[in-house]
């Protein structure tokens, strides 16, 4: 497939938004400034990036509790995302989401869930409605091996392919569900063989390179853009971190040298050899992007920090739309 | 279609139920209806009858057995700015789906800072009577009275169905719309056309002076009935049928005690743990003063619901059941 240098740069700069956003949010947990869960998305950047980049700005996703690299990837504003994870009024839940509803319905961001697999069945909705009002939208949903244990795939996964829907089903695959190895928790190695009970086609895609999960997922999203159903694209990843937090808790559950092994194939550091190698950038056009993020992350931050916490007037607001009588 | 001795056009609260989906979906092009057998069937109960002949495939949708998807289905569709009616064909099939319909239906828009809009009606049908035994006969409306962000509605007659279920539609949350299955084929005078009834707004569905009975549902149908046998006794009971569960117009019903001074609260749930403690706990918070007697509760006993019509008529209360209780509620002595 080929890309500009713009999208390359795009793409890298997707990365290591993430990378930073997520890195700063670890640290304020640890410094007692973030309450809640915290899961975070440090070595899947290629995952969500690659797909994110073949998506247009009117499609939707659906993510799941480590959701904040499917918004920054989709364009999310990392203040008002800072500002939700502390609970502040500037969220973009206005502090009543938190990490794990973080979402943005004008980028089609359907929501974060705290509920592993629940986010499935609501993108296969969006396909319909795409279907329904006769656009070439397209939804995808995001989520792990684990969910894939779960009724509510299942049920989403064969009523997107009986009803013929544009949904897009995107597996991270990171080994682990939770602190549980995903071959203690399934017998099959690989995700996508059950693609096939579903009637829809399957990939298996190295999740630590973002173009070759860009490749893939494009075609799974034109093909469901032509109105050619739905498919199934498995991304091999890791996660750098723990299930939830930064710092590893006092049971140790992966061994050091695989989490080692994984980290030699840090997707934004892969990427960036490609790219200088290449001749499409150099170190220096990348250092200028990590600055400029890091800059970034610092505006986030003292944007949150000096964001008021909701009044407590909005206890009670926005369980219920209002209706004009 | 019938008509009374005076000419009204009468309807069965299942046709009601259809002719408000009907008219909704030739008003709204986002309105579409989708689950098991709702489509070419109609659905089981026909429900749907006549609705995809009108509509067509594309809004009249027949999705797999997969009570998950389908409120996934609803609310996916429901937020990007459809506005879904999806079927659970049996109420106690709402468990199945209950991540979908409490964590995730309910709780979107406030997770989400009142962003979002979740026009979103979930239809199903409750309530014993059928031999249908212990999982397909239940009334959980309590469950989800429960889960703030969603409004729960179980209409008595096919009149409040129609208006109700097209209020239901036009809601812009999501709504849980119950009917009862031994109601479907009542009749009762329908207008033609569309109109609404507004949700959370109770009804007096019959003027008393001596005690109150709150009901919903079937149930709010009976206790017309138990109000004849007690009027026979002249005993002239208020009946207040709620239509709405959530929000709940307490409002009514404490007007209502403060007349009489008396009131039970009649369901078909099991009363352990049921609404009518809820109702009769805001009733002692808001009236206490006005009550000569303690509130009663008439309800189911705390089993599954039996199979044998021996012993599932023994279970549901019925009219005269809630009559009983309303007599016992007058068997105090008044202040």
């Amino acid at each position: 497939m080929d890309l500009t240098r713009d999208q390359h740069l795009a793409m890298h700069r997707s990365m290591v938004r993430i990378r930073l956003f997520e890195e700063a949010a670890g640290k304020l947990m640890e410094q007692g400034k973030m309450p809640g869960f915290l899961h975070l998305y440090v070595g899947q950047e290629a995952v969500a990036v690659g797909v994110c980049e073949a998506l247009r700005v009117d499609d939707q996703i659906t993510s799941t509790h480590r959701g904040h690299g499917h918004l920054v990837a989709k364009g999310g504003d990392l203040s008002r995302m800072m500002a939700e994870l502390m609970g502040k009024a500037t969220g973009y839940c206005g502090g009543k989401g938190g990490s794990m509803h973080i979402n943005d319905l004008s980028l089609g961001m359907l929501g974060a869930n705290g509920i592993v697999g629940a986010g499935v069945p609501i993108a296969v909705g969006a396909g319909f409605r795409n279907k329904y009002v006769g656009s070439d939208q397209v939804a995808v949903a995001f989520f792990g091996d684990a969910s894939t244990n779960i009724g509510a795939f299942h049920e989403a996964a064969n009523m997107a392919c009986a009803l013929h829907l544009p949904v897009v089903f995107i597996c991270e695959h990171n080994k682990y569900g939770e602190y549980t190895p995903t071959d203690k928790a399934m017998v099959i190695a690989d995700v996508v063989d059950r693609a096939a009970g579903y009637g829809m086609p399957g990939v298996i895609v190295d999740g630590m390179d973002v173009l070759a999960v860009h490749e893939a997922a494009s075609e799974a999203i034109a093909r469901a853009r032509r109105g050619e159903g739905p498919a199934l694209v498995e991304a091999k990843t890791y996660r750098f971190y723990n299930h939830h937090g930064i710092q590893t808790l006092g049971v140790k559950y992966r061994p050091d040298e695989e989490v080692l092994a994984w980290k030699e194939r840090d997707p934004i550091f892969t990427f960036e050899k490609h790219v200088i190698d290449g001749g499409i950038a150099t170190r220096e056009d990348l250092d200028e992007i990590w600055n400029a993020v890091r800059a970034a992350i610092d505006a986030a931050i003292a944007f949150a920090d000096e964001s008021p916490f909701p009044d407590e007037s909005q206890l009670l607001a926005g369980v219920f739309t209002e209706m004009a009588r | 279609m019938s008509t009374t001795a005076t000419g009204e056009r009468t309807l069965t609260y299942v046709q009601a139920f259809t002719e408000a989906i009907k008219l909704e979906m030739e008003a709204d092009p986002t309105v579409f209806i989708a689950g098991e057998d709702v489509g070419a069937h109609g659905g089981v109960f026909h429900t749907f009858d006549g609705v995809q002949k009108q509509f067509g495939e594309r809004r009249a949708v027949d999705t797999p057995i997969s009570e998950q998807a389908i409120i996934g289905l609803g609310i996916g569709a429901a937020v990007t700015g459809l506005r879904p009616i999806v079927d659970l064909m049996f109420m106690d099939f709402v468990l199945v789906a209950a991540d979908q319909i409490a964590n995730q239906a309910a709780k979107l828009k406030y997770m989400f800072g009142g962003e979002a809009k979740v026009p979103l009606t979930i239809t199903t049908t409750g309530g014993a009577g059928l031999s249908a035994a212990a999982q397909h006969s239940q009334s959980l409306e309590a469950l989800f009275c429960h889960i703030p962000g969603i409004k729960v509605i179980y209409p008595s007659n096919a009149y409040d169905v129609k208006g109700l279920m097209a209020a239901s539609v036009q809601e812009d949350n999501p709504t849980l719309f119950v009917l009862h299955k031994r109601m479907l084929g009542v009749r009762g005078v329908v207008p033609e056309g569309r109109y609404t009834i507004p949700l959370g707004v109770a009804n007096v569905s019959r003027p008393g002076t001596d005690v109150t009975i709150v009901s919903w549902g079937k149930t709010a149908a009976d206790s017309l009935v138990a109000a004849g046998q007690l009027a026979a006794e002249g005993i002239d009971a208020e009946v207040v049928d709620l239509r709405t569960l959530s929000p709940l117009d307490i409002d009514t019903v404490v007007t209502s005690v403060r007349k009489t001074n008396r009131v039970i609260v009649a369901h078909e749930a099991v009363k352990f743990g049921g609404f009518g403690a809820e109702v009769a706990a805001q009733i002692q918070e808001q009236a206490f003063d006005y009550l000569d007697a303690p509130v009663g509760r008439v309800a189911a006993p705390y089993s599954p619901i039996p199979f044998t019509p021996a012993l599932e008529s023994k279970y549901v209360p019925d009219a005269a059941a809630i009559a009983a209780g309303a007599r016992q509620a007058l068997a105090r002595p008044g202040a």
